[in-house]
C-alpha cells in the first residue's frame, strides 16, 4: 500500500500551524488598526458643518475666550453650544455680507436652530462632566488638542476608555494651574510632573483608587 | 407560550391550617403557597429565575446550538466595531430659557391633582422634559413625599396612546371647526338662556375653574352644573353634613394623637390627605431608645390594607359590620342610642378605656366606603373625647361647591330622561365606564344631541360623543387646586402641550364667550381679579415658585354637633356574599389604568400584579369551595361579573373585596381588557358596599403575582419546613414595646454580626455608603418602587414575564404574615440591594462586571455584563434582575424624553440591579467638590428615600459618626439579613416595634 501522505505534506502540515497563527494575528492587527484608525475614530477628520467655523480665527486671531460661546463648561456636564444669537452679537456687526454667515442669518432671522454635527463624542454610557476637570485643572486643550490651530474643528485625541484611564491613573500628567485651563496656546512647563504633583494635592484630586472606579463614569 | 395554573398548586386550607396549629410558637410566613408547599413555591424558593428561557422555545436541536454559538462567538468581535452614528447639537437660536443650564436639571413647583385634591410636587425638568416627579416639601399634603399615582404620573404624560386629535363624529376633526361650531351652539345657547346646557365636570376643588363655571351659569341662567366623581367622597361629605347640618372639610393630625381607631378607612394610603397622613403617623412612631414612645392604632377593617397592617389590634369585620362596631364604640363612650350590646370584638371596652384615657389625644376616623353614619359617629365620637381643635379640626369645604356627585349624576340622568339636555359638555370624567349601571348612563347620553368629552384618552365615553377634544395632562397645563386641608396650589406647566391637549380652563372659556384666551390667562387672570394690589407680580412668582399660595389654607371653623343617632336599623338579610368595593391601591378608579409602571407594582399585602380579584378570606374560600385562581360568577343587581379567587389571610369571613378601575374596554394598549369591571357591581343605593351571589364556574385564570418571589432562603439546600420558618423569622423581626423597653436588645438573634472573613478588608477614608430601612415606619405603599422605576429607566416586563418572576423593580416589598391565617399580624419590607461588604455575586463574575467600590458600592457595569446570571444565581437576598428580553422601549419616540439621562437605559442579556442611585451621589459629590467642601449629611437623598411619605429609609456615609444613618445603625434595633452568611450587608434594617394594649390579650 502505497503512502497516503507525500514527504511534503510534513512542510505544509508545519506551514500551516505558522500561517493559522500568522492570520489569526493578522486578522488581529488589522481590527486593531482599524479600531485606531481615522476612518473609526475620527481623528484628525473636520467634520461638516452648516458654517465652516474657525475656532483659529476665534480664539487665536480674536482672542475670544472659550467661556464666552461654551457658557455652562464651569457649571455643567455640558460645556454648552453657543446660540445663534450669541454668534450675532458680534455678527450683527461684522462680516455682515458675509455669504458664509448666510445659515447664521437665516437661522437669526428665522429662529430655527442651526444643527452642528458633533466632533468630540462619548457613547451614552460615559458620563462625562465638563465642569469638574475644568475645576480640578484640566485644560482644554488636554481632551481637545490644539483648538486655537484649527481653522476647521475636528477631534484630536480617541477619547477611549484607556486614554481617559491614562490620565485618571496619574492625573499629574496634564494638571495645570486653575488660571491657566482656558488657554489655548499652553505648553506644559518641562517640570509638569512636579507642578502637577502639587497642583493635585493643591486641588484635592482624589487618589487614583477613587477616580478610576467604574462608576465614576458609567451608572 | 402563557404560563397555565399547574396542578401542583392547588391550596388545601385544611392542611394549611392544621400545620400552623403544630407550630410551637407564632410562625412567620411569607404566603399561603410556602405554607401549602406549592411546585410554583418550590421552584421559586430553589432558584431566583426559575422558569428557565430555554423551556419557553421548544425544539432548539444541538445543532442549532452549535450554530448560535458559532455565530455569536464570530459576532461578538464585531460588536465593538459598531462606529458612534453622527450626532446633531441643536443649540436655542435666539434666547435660552432663564436659569437653563444645559445638562443640569432645573425643578419647578406644580401640584397634581387627583380626583380633585391636589398634592405639591416638584418635578425635575432636564433641558425642558419632564423626567422625574418629587414631592414638594413646603406643600402640606407631601412634606417633600409623593405616592405612586404622582410618581407614575410622568409616564401618563409621555403615553404614546393619549388621545391627540380632535374627533368629531368618529372622525378626525380639527380644533378650529369646534372653535366655530361652538360659537354658533353659545349663540342658540344664549337665546335660550342656557336651557338645555349641561356641564359635568369631576370634583372641583380648583377656585378658578370655579369662578369660570359660575360665571358661565350666570350667562345662561338656566344651565346646570354637575360634579360626579367615582371614587367620590360623598359619604364623607354627608357625614360631615349629618353630624354638623352643613358640609364642612375635616382634617386630621396624626401627630397629636396617640390612640387612633381606623373605622374601615384606610388613612394611610387613600384619600387626599394620604401621603401627609402618613408622615405624621409614622414620626409618632420613631423609636430611639428604650425611652421613646409610640402611638396606638386600632383597626377594624373587612380586607387587609396598608393601614391595617400597621395596626396594633386589627379586627378583621364585614364592611357593613363597621356601623355596630361604631355603635359599640360610642355606645362605651356613653354617646346616646349607641349600641354596646352588639360588640362583635371582645376588646371594644379595653379600647374605650383607652380613649377615655387619652381625650384630647385620640382619633377617630371613617372610611370613605362606610356610609355617612359611621361617619357622623366618628365624628360624635371625637366631639365626646374633646378631640376637636387637638387632633382633628374642621374648615369651610374644599370643593367650591360641595356636592354630593351620585346625586347630581342622578339629577341629571333624570333631566336627559326628559328631555331637558340638548348640550352636555363632560370634562375629564368617564361615566360611561365608572356611573352605576343602574343609572343606564350610556343610553341616556346618547339622547343628548350635542356631546363634547375633553379626557387624556378616547376612552369608553369619548366613544359615545359628537366631539372629542384631548385633554392637556396636568403637567402641560395651568390650573389651581385645593389640598386635603384646602391650602391652594398653582399648577404649572412643565411642557407644551404634546398633542395640543385643551384643558378644561379652555374649553370653558369658549363656552363663556372667550374663545382664545388659554388656560393661563384664565388662570393668572383669577387670581389677579383676586389681588388686585400693585405687588400682585410678587404674589404671583412666589406662589408659583413655592408650590403654595400664601395664607390660603382655611382657618379652622367652630362646629356644632347637630347629630342624633338613631336606632339601628333593621338588618335586611341580603341574600348572598357582601362584596366591597374599593379604589385599586395603584390604578386607583382606573383612570391610571394604561400605566405600565402601576400595573405592574405588586399591590400591596395580596402582590397582584396586572389583574384585580376577588380577595376572599381562607375560611369563606373553604365555604365556597374555590381556591386561588378559581373563577366565580358574581351576580348582583342584574349584573354578573367573572373574578378570579385570590385567598387573603386576614381577610373578614363572608365579605368579597373587588378592586376597581379594571375592565376597560378602551384604556390603551396596557389596560384595555385587563382585569373585569367591578363597577358593574355597584348600585347608585350602594356605591360601594353591595352584595352578590357567588357561582362556580370552573373555570381557572392565571393571576400573576410576586408573593413567593425570590424568596430568601439558605441556597442549594434541600431545607425541612421547620427551619424555613425559623429563618423567615430573623427575616423580619419584631417585638412589643413593653418586650423593647425591657430587653432593648430583643430582636437580637443568634448569628448576629459580622463574621470572621479570608478576605482583607476594604478600607474606607472618606465615604463608606450605607441605608437603614425602619420597619416601624415603613408601611409598604410602594412609593419607593415606583420611584426607583422613573429615577432609574426600569423597563415594564408585562404580565406572562411577571408569572415567571421576571419583574424588574430594583426595589421590592416583601410581606410577610406572623400568626394565624384569620388574622395574623403584617410585616412589609422593602427590600433593595444590600450592597453587600462580602458580596457573593462580586466573587463569581467571570468578566469582572460587578465589582466592589472604593466607596462600599456594589457595582453593576453593563457593558462589560455578558449575562451568565452567575451573579444573581450566588446573590442570597434575590436583588438582582436580568433583561431576558429588551424590555426597555427603544421605538416609541414619545417614550424617549421620559428617561433619565443620567441612567444608562439597557438592552438584552444584561443583569442589573439597585446602584444606590450612583448618579444622585455622583452629582451631589461632584457640586460639593467644585464648591471646595465636605458632603454634607442628608444632601444625598436616594429616590426610594426622598418619597418615602414614611420617611422610613435613611442612607448616608457609615464612616461619619455624626450622621443620621450611622445613628440608626447604631440603634439595638438594627440587624441586616441573613447575616448568618457573613455577606456583611450595607443595607439593614430595624426591628418592628408594635404597641399592643396591655389590658388585650389576644
Amino acid at each position: 500500500m502505497a503512502q497516503l501522505f507525500h514527504p511534503s505534506s510534513n512542510v505544509i502540515a508545519k506551514a500551516s500551524v505558522v500561517a493559522v497563527a500568522l492570520i489569526v494575528g493578522g486578522l488581529g492587527y488589522i481590527l486593531y488598526a482599524v479600531n485606531q484608525s481615522a476612518y473609526y475614530t475620527n481623528i484628525n477628520v473636520a467634520r461638516q458643518q452648516p458654517v465652516p467655523f474657525s475656532h483659529k480665527h476665534h480664539v487665536t486671531d480674536d482672542g475670544i475666550d472659550c467661556r464666552y460661546c461654551h457658557t455652562s463648561v464651569e457649571k455643567s456636564g455640558y460645556a454648552g453650544i453657543p446660540t445663534t444669537h450669541t454668534c450675532m452679537s458680534c455678527h450683527s456687526k461684522l462680516w455682515l455680507p458675509s455669504p458664509v454667515l448666510e445659515p447664521v442669518r437665516a437661522s437669526y432671522a428665522t429662529d430655527v436652530s442651526l444643527q452642528w454635527t458633533r466632533v468630540n463624542a462619548e457613547p451614552d454610557f460615559v458620563y462625562f462632566d465638563h465642569s469638574i476637570h475644568v475645576n480640578k485643572g484640566i485644560g482644554c486643550t488636554t481632551c481637545h488638542g490644539p483648538i486655537g490651530e484649527m481653522p476647521l474643528t475636528y477631534r484630536a485625541n480617541t477619547l477611549y476608555m484607556r486614554w481617559c484611564i491614562d490620565c485618571h491613573k496619574n492625573p499629574a500628567l496634564h494638571v495645570r494651574r486653575r488660571e491657566d485651563v482656558f488657554k489655548a496656546d499652553y505648553v506644559e512647563p518641562p517640570n509638569q510632573l512636579e507642578l502637577g504633583r502639587e497642583l493635585v494635592k493643591k486641588y484635592k484630586i482624589k487618589e487614583p483608587k477613587l477616580i478610576t472606579d467604574c462608576y465614576t463614569c458609567h451608572r | 407560550m402563557p404560563r397555565k395554573q399547574k396542578n401542583g398548586n392547588a391550596l388545601d386550607l385544611v392542611q394549611i391550617q392544621a400545620k400552623l396549629n403544630e407550630s410551637p410558637e407564632k410562625r412567620v410566613w411569607r404566603g399561603l403557597e410556602e405554607l401549602a408547599g406549592t411546585d410554583d413555591y418550590r421552584d421559586f424558593l430553589a432558584t431566583e429565575f426559575p422558569h428557565d428561557p430555554r423551556a419557553d422555545k421548544q425544539g432548539v436541536s444541538r445543532r442549532n446550538m452549535l450554530k448560535l454559538m458559532g455565530a455569536s462567538a464570530a459576532l461578538a468581535g464585531l460588536t465593538a466595531c459598531t462606529k458612534l452614528p453622527d450626532q446633531k447639537i441643536v443649540p436655542y437660536a435666539l434666547q435660552q430659557p432663564e436659569n437653563f443650564v444645559p445638562g443640569k436639571p432645573l425643578f419647578y413647583a406644580t401640584a397634581m391633582p387627583l380626583a380633585g385634591y391636589a398634592t405639591g410636587l416638584l418635578v425635575e425638568s432636564h433641558m425642558g422634559r419632564p423626567t422625574k416627579v418629587e414631592g414638594n416639601p413646603s406643600h402640606p399634603a407631601s412634606l417633600g413625599s409623593a405616592n405612586v399615582a404622582a410618581q407614575a404620573s410622568v409616564l401618563g404624560l409621555y403615553d404614546p396612546d393619549r388621545a391627540q386629535v380632535v374627533i368629531y363624529r368618529g372622525r378626525v376633526g380639527d380644533w378650529s371647526k369646534f372653535l366655530t361650531t361652538m360659537e354658533q351652539r353659545r349663540a342658540e345657547l344664549l337665546d335660550a338662556k342656557g336651557a338645555g346646557l349641561r356641564i359635568l365636570t369631576g370634583t372641583v376643588t380648583s377656585p378658578s375653574l370655579a369662578d369660570q363655571i359660575r360665571a358661565i351659569l350666570a350667562q345662561f341662567p338656566q344651565a346646570k352644573w354637575h360634579q360626579y366623581e367615582p371614587l367620590s367622597r360623598d359619604t364623607v361629605r354627608e357625614g360631615a353634613k349629618l353630624a354638623f347640618g352643613e358640609y364642612v372639610n375635616t382634617v386630621y393630625h396624626l401627630d397629636q394623637a396617640d390612640v387612633i381607631v381606623s373605622l374601615d378607612a384606610d388613612l394611610l394610603s387613600a384619600g387626599p390627605g394620604a401621603v401627609r397622613y402618613a408622615r405624621d403617623f409614622a414620626d409618632k412612631r420613631r423609636i430611639t431608645g428604650p425611652e421613646s414612645t409610640m402611638n396606638r392604632l386600632y383597626v377594624a377593617e373587612s380586607t387587609p390594607t396598608v393601614t391595617g397592617a400597621m395596626a396594633d389590634h386589627r379586627a378583621p369585620m364585614r364592611a357593613r359590620d363597621v356601623e355596630t362596631f361604631a355603635r359599640a364604640l360610642a355606645g362605651g363612650l356613653g354617646i346616646k342610642s349607641g349600641d354596646a350590646a352588639h360588640a362583635s370584638v371582645s376588646w371594644i371596652p379595653a379600647l374605650v378605656r383607652d380613649l377615655q384615657n387619652h381625650r384630647g389625644t385620640s382619633l377617630v376616623i371613617a372610611g370613605e366606603q362606610q356610609p355617612p353614619v359611621v361617619h357622623a359617629l366618628a365624628h360624635a365620637i371625637n366631639d365626646a373625647l374633646g378631640n376637636v381643635g387637638k387632633t382633628v379640626h374642621y374648615t369651610d369645604p374644599a370643593e367650591a361647591s360641595p356636592a354630593n356627585g351620585l346625586e347630581s349624576l342622578k339629577e341629571l340622568v333624570a333631566d336627559i330622561q326628559g328631555g331637558q339636555v340638548d348640550t352636555l359638555f363632560i370634562l375629564g370624567v368617564n361615566p360611561v365606564y365608572d356611573a352605576p349601571p343602574d343609572l343606564h348612563f350610556a343610553e341616556h347620553l346618547l339622547k343628548v344631541k350635542t356631546r363634547v368629552h375633553l379626557s387624556l384618552y378616547n376612552d369608553e365615553t369619548s366613544e359615545l360623543c359628537h366631539w372629542h377634544v384631548p385633554e392637556a395632562h396636568f403637567l402641560e397645563s395651568w390650573g389651581d387646586a385645593r389640598a386635603y386641608d384646602g391650602t391652594v396650589s398653582i399648577i404649572q406647566p412643565l411642557i407644551s402641550p404634546l398633542y395640543d391637549g385643551k384643558s378644561g380652563h379652555e374649553i370653558l372659556a369658549v363656552l363663556g364667550g372667550q374663545a382664545g384666551s388659554t388656560d393661563h390667562d384664565v388662570v393668572r387672570g383669577y387670581w389677579q381679579r383676586q389681588k388686585p394690589g400693585a405687588d400682585f407680580e410678587e404674589f404671583w412668582q412666589t406662589s408659583l415658585n413655592n408650590g403654595v399660595v400664601a395664607d390660603s389654607t382655611p382657618a379652622p371653623k367652630p362646629v356644632k354637633l347637630v347629630f342624633q343617632l338613631a336606632a339601628a336599623p333593621e338588618r335586611t338579610s341580603n341574600a348572598g356574599i357582601e362584596i366591597v368595593l374599593r379604589p385599586d391601591p395603584s390604578i386607583g378608579d382606573g383612570s391610571f389604568a394604561n400605566n405600565g409602571w402601576l400595573q405592574e407594582v405588586p399591590k400591596p399585602i395580596t402582590k397582584l400584579t396586572w389583574d384585580n380579584a376577588a380577595l376572599v378570606s381562607p375560611a369563606s374560600a373553604r365555604k365556597l369551595a374555590v381556591t386561588n385562581g378559581d373563577v366565580v360568577k358574581l351576580k348582583g343587581q342584574g349584573q354578573s361579573v367573572e373574578a378570579p379567587i385570590w385567598i387573603t389571610p386576614g381577610h373578614a369571613d363572608g365579605s368579597l373585596t373587588l378592586h376597581l378601575g379594571y375592565g376597560r374596554r378602551r384604556a390603551g394598549h396596557v389596560g384595555t381588557g385587563v382585569g373585569f369591571n367591578a363597577y358593574l357591581l355597584a348600585t347608585t343605593e350602594n356605591p360601594r358596599i353591595g352584595s352578590a351571589e357567588v357561582e362556580k364556574t370552573g373555570k381557572t385564570y392565571l393571576l400573576a403575582t410576586t408573593q413567593h418571589h425570590h424568596i430568601m432562603g439558605k441556597e442549594g439546600e434541600e431545607r425541612e419546613e421547620e427551619s424555613v420558618a425559623a429563618l423567615q423569622r430573623k427575616l423580619v423581626r419584631g417585638a412589643t414595646l413593653e418586650e423593647f423597653r425591657k430587653n432593648s436588645d430583643v430582636t437580637h438573634e443568634e448569628g448576629d454580626g459580622n463574621g470572621p472573613s479570608m478576605y482583607p478588608a476594604f478600607p474606607y477614608n472618606g465615604n463608606s455608603w450605607g441605608m437603614t430601612i425602619d420597619l416601624n415606619s415603613c408601611i409598604g405603599c410602594n412609593a419607593c418602587v415606583v420611584a426607583c422605576q422613573s429615577e432609574n429607566n426600569i423597563p415594564v416586563v408585562g404580565k406572562d414575564q411577571v408569572s415567571r418572576g421576571r419583574e424588574m423593580q430594583w426595589i421590592r416589598v416583601d410581606t410577610y404574615f406572623e400568626g394565624g391565617l384569620e388574622n395574623p399580624a403584617i410585616y412589609n419590607q422593602a427590600v433593595p440591594c444590600m450592597h453587600c461588604e462580602n458580596a457573593p455575586c462580586e466573587y463569581v463574575c467571570p468578566v469582572g462586571a460587578t465589582v466592589h467600590s472604593p466607596e462600599g458600592l456594589n457595582e453593576m457595569v453593563y457593558n462589560r455584563c455578558v449575562g451568565t446570571r452567575y451573579c444573581s444565581n450566588n446573590c442570597p437576598y434575590k436583588v438582582r434582575r436580568f433583561n431576558f428580553e429588551r424590555w426597555s422601549d427603544w421605538t416609541t419616540p414619545s417614550l424617549e424624553p421620559l428617561r433619565n439621562p443620567d441612567v444608562t437605559v439597557r438592552s438584552r442579556g444584561v443583569m442589573e440591579k439597585c446602584t444606590y442611585c450612583i448618579q444622585r451621589i455622583n452629582r451631589v459629590k461632584i457640586a460639593a467638590e467644585k464648591e471646595d467642601r465636605e458632603l454634607q449629611d442628608g444632601e444625598i437623598l436616594t429616590a426610594c428615600q426622598q418619597t418615602c411619605p414614611a420617611q422610613a429609609i435613611v442612607f448616608g456615609n457609615i464612616n461619619d459618626k455624626n450622621s443620621r444613618v450611622a445613628k440608626m445603625k447604631a440603634q439595638s434595633r438594627n440587624y441586616g439579613l441573613l447575616e448568618e452568611l457573613n455577606t456583611r450587608p450595607r443595607t439593614t434594617y430595624l426591628a418592628k416595634l408594635r404597641n399592643p394594649n396591655p389590658e388585650i390579650k389576644e
